[in-house]
């Protein structure tokens, strides 16, 4: 079933704060095979200028995918998640997210086309502190595999 | 430091329990990534992995090679083949990173993923600060 083109441009709301733990990036440094001491060190990060455990580069889609979940589970975009793949990613740092920080996720659908079979969907999410300070600007292209008209 | 130059490479054995622990951590609990008879119905040859666990594995390349992950300014994959992670055996990724410019303070590094000789990412690229 194609996707719904209506959704292009869609905004969505905020998400609710999420407040990045320490054990919590250990956890996904330890999960991604990291072992850098920045990653698990608290004297190592310091060294370094922060102030606590900084994220690895791609923590931040574990953010930005729980916003777009709401897009992905709406009935009325037609995505059948278990045919969808993840065609490309781009981050853009200011810099690294790091444990402390509270964060919210604001993400809009930039676009929706089709490939030959395939169906893509391009999103973008920023990663903005309850400060407003901008961290990570996250944009994804999801593959809808064999779903176009 | 010259353009051209590579400036670390690796060997990654990925199996299912890296993929159930990635998956874990990082919310994703799609199941083409840890069950093979979904990902079997939907047309996979088996499981795969996550995506962003390839790119996870690019940027600990990153990091290992920088020391500091807020040297990195921008990075860009795109995903070009499923990495598929049999139960038995798993799958081997081979990742390079390589200089492909320099601009005054600005590196920009081209990286590369491959498992069984197949490239797994395309247009794989980081900038990263020189110091």
């Amino acid at each position: 079933m194609p996707l719904n083109p209506d959704f292009i441009g869609k905004t969505y709301p905020d998400t609710p704060p999420y407040a990045i733990g320490r054990e919590k990036l250990r956890e996904f440094a330890t999960a991604i095979g990291d072992s850098s001491p920045v990653f698990h060190d608290l004297d190592a990060a310091r060294a370094l200028g922060y102030s606590d455990l900084p994220a690895p580069p791609t923590f931040a889609f574990a953010l930005t995918m729980k916003a777009m979940a709401a897009a992905m589970f709406d009935p009325e975009l037609g995505l059948n998640y278990a045919l969808v793949v993840h065609g490309e990613q781009t981050f853009e740092y200011q810099r690294p997210l790091q444990a402390g920080d509270e964060v919210v996720v604001k993400s809009f659908i930039a676009d929706i086309g089709s490939r030959g079979r395939n169906e893509f969907l391009v999103s973008q999410a920023d990663v903005v502190t309850l400060d407003g300070e901008l961290v990570v600007t996250n944009r994804s292209v999801i593959v809808s595999r064999g779903t176009a008209a | 430091m010259n353009v051209g130059d590579v400036i670390a490479s690796s060997s990654v054995k990925v199996e299912r329990i890296n993929l159930v622990m990635y998956a874990g951590a990082s919310g994703d609990f799609n199941p083409i990534h840890w069950n093979e008879t979904v990902a079997t119905q939907v047309g996979l040859p088996d499981v795969i992995a996550h995506g962003m666990y390839t790119q996870a594995q690019l940027g600990r390349l990153l990091v290992e090679w920088l020391g500091d992950p807020g040297r990195i300014v921008s990075f860009s994959v795109r995903f070009s083949a499923p990495v598929v992670v049999p139960q038995d055996g798993g799958a081997r990724l081979e990742l390079q990173a390589t200089v492909a410019a320099i601009d005054g303070d600005m590196i920009t590094v081209a990286l590369s993923a491959t498992c069984d000789g197949v490239e797994v990412v395309k247009d794989a690229v980081a900038t990263v600060r020189a110091a």
